[in-house]
């Protein structure tokens, strides 16, 4: 297995400050505001998002989505699928949501997402927000509003996202 | 942990333990769904399950369809009080019939012991066991278990008492294996005629005496006498049955340990259990109602996630 080191840990902290500033710009009002991380991995990317986000005195609320039970591949693939928690005490109604993923590859996830956040009420907008955007394989027609690094790949190589105590980096395998 | 061990759901016996912490695991995120302002999640909206009742059921049934329905199953339900099997069709022949309307599951509560293996012998379709006469019913004794899982950390050590009448009791031998599968140590109490023959053979500890088995559990599932299944006299009144093995304050209240009561309903107040312990605190009967739900999507979605496509 070939695997290559794309961003070390001084050029994650650098897109995680753009990132929480970008979001500030279009939620300068963010009490109306949910980051919402999609289990397991966006979790915490999430958290590191909503404390640069405290920081910079925002009131922005957090919560975890599990879409395990509302994927399209259920029965299809063989790939086992592990659910996780959900953890959500507020009402998405009327509220603008930025769904964090580490990585954006098919969409099929983020199709998930759409779905499972929607039984939690009728949000006003919906934004998407992933770290790494691998290029050239949607398989439906979905778009990051917040990039943190566009990345090209051929479909057999797979993006790793670390964002660890121990270690910050994300790795490109084939 | 992946996928269960089992293609069909008929008895405890066949699940290994960690088939069992699988299907717990699972139910855990379905609790959290059944919290949602929206209960309903897509994962079997192209699967179409028949609810087989040969026998009388109301929160069987209805707890059966309430986690189809959560799961956006298509439902085809059917008693036998109004179907051909009066009319002196086989069961066989009866669940063919349905089977070849396109059926991938089928839940199935029967009179006859053992029906539902031989479903499973000689149909495709996935079976989950709602009942089968005084056999087993596995979903159940998962939600049982799930219940006082809820409430202690661990199995080990723990004392689990069955009351009451285990020789007709499905509830009673499911929850015997599921509970000694999980490690819990397992005690039954009631008349000796209502012990099963095969007592021994099942590893538990039986108590005559319901003060002495109330002070050496820490949970205490309380059974209904089951009349309708009792063809002899077992015990010469219902007033007598109750006076020695009725689970009342005044028998609480003499005992220095707090038991966790449990009842499987449909509760007969005043016989097994009192009004008034059946409403307190320590008792956990409602809360099995809901995992109930929980527990049988949990069941559901995980023999479902077999069919191939």
């Amino acid at each position: 297995m070939m695997k290559r080191k794309i961003l070390n840990e001084k050029k994650i902290n650098i897109i995680l400050e753009r990132l929480s500033n970008e979001i500030l710009e279009n939620h300068f009002e963010t009490k109306n505001s949910v980051l919402l991380g999609i289990q397991p991995r966006g979790i915490e990317l999430c958290k590191r998002l909503y404390h640069n986000l405290k920081k910079l005195n925002n009131n922005v609320k957090m919560g975890k989505l599990d879409v395990s039970f509302y994927r399209d591949d259920f029965r299809r693939s063989d790939k086992i699928i592990t659910p996780s928690n959900m953890d959500l005490n507020i009402s998405l109604e009327n509220k603008n949501v930025i769904l964090v993923d580490d990585v954006l590859f098919t969409g099929r996830t983020v199709r998930s997402a759409f779905e499972a956040l929607l039984s939690f009420g009728r949000p006003k907008k919906i934004e998407l927000l992933v770290f790494v955007d691998r290029r050239f394989c949607r398989e439906l027609p979905i778009q990051a509003d917040y990039v943190g690094i566009e990345v090209d790949t051929l479909e057999n190589e797979k993006v790793f996202v670390k964002f660890g105590q121990t270690e910050k980096s994300v790795y490109l395998t084939s | 942990m992946k996928d269960l061990s089992v293609d069909n759901l008929t008895t405890i016996k066949d699940l290994s333990k960690s088939d069992i912490k699988l299907i717990f695991n699972t139910a855990d995120n379905f609790k959290k769904i059944l919290n949602q302002p929206i209960k309903k999640v897509p994962s079997l909206r192209d699967i179409t399950i028949a609810n087989l009742f040969f026998e009388n059921s109301t929160r069987t049934k209805l707890s059966f369809e309430l986690a189809e329905k959560r799961l956006s199953a298509d439902i085809i339900n059917f008693s036998s009080s109004n179907s051909s099997v009066k009319k002196g069709e086989t069961l066989l022949d009866t669940v063919q019939n349905i089977l070849a309307m396109k059926v991938d599951m089928i839940v199935l509560r029967h009179s006859s012991p053992g029906a539902s293996i031989f479903l499973s012998r000689n149909i495709d379709a996935k079976i989950i066991n709602a009942g089968d006469g005084s056999h087993e019913h596995p979903t159940q004794a998962l939600l049982d278990s799930f219940s006082i899982r809820q409430k202690f950390s661990d199995f080990k050590s723990l004392n689990v008492l069955i009351i009451g009448d285990i020789i007709h009791s499905r509830v009673a031998l499911s929850n015997i294996f599921c509970l000694q599968k999980l490690g819990a140590n397992v005690g039954v109490c009631g008349p000796s005629t209502l012990m099963p023959k095969f007592l021994k053979s099942l590893n538990v500890e039986y108590f005559k005496d319901l003060k002495s088995a109330l002070s050496w559990s820490h949970v205490a599932n309380v059974l209904r006498i089951q009349l309708e299944r009792q063809k002899l006299k077992y015990f010469p009144s219902l007033r007598e049955y109750s006076s020695r093995f009725g689970v009342t304050k005044k028998v609480l209240d003499e005992i220095k340990n707090k038991v966790i009561l449990m009842h499987p309903g449909p509760i007969n107040r005043g016989v097994e259990i009192s009004s008034d312990v059946a409403d307190s605190k320590q008792s956990i009967i409602l809360d099995q109602v809901e995992n109930g739900v929980a527990i049988r999507m949990a069941v559901l979605y995980l023999l479902a996630k077999k069919i191939k496509k």
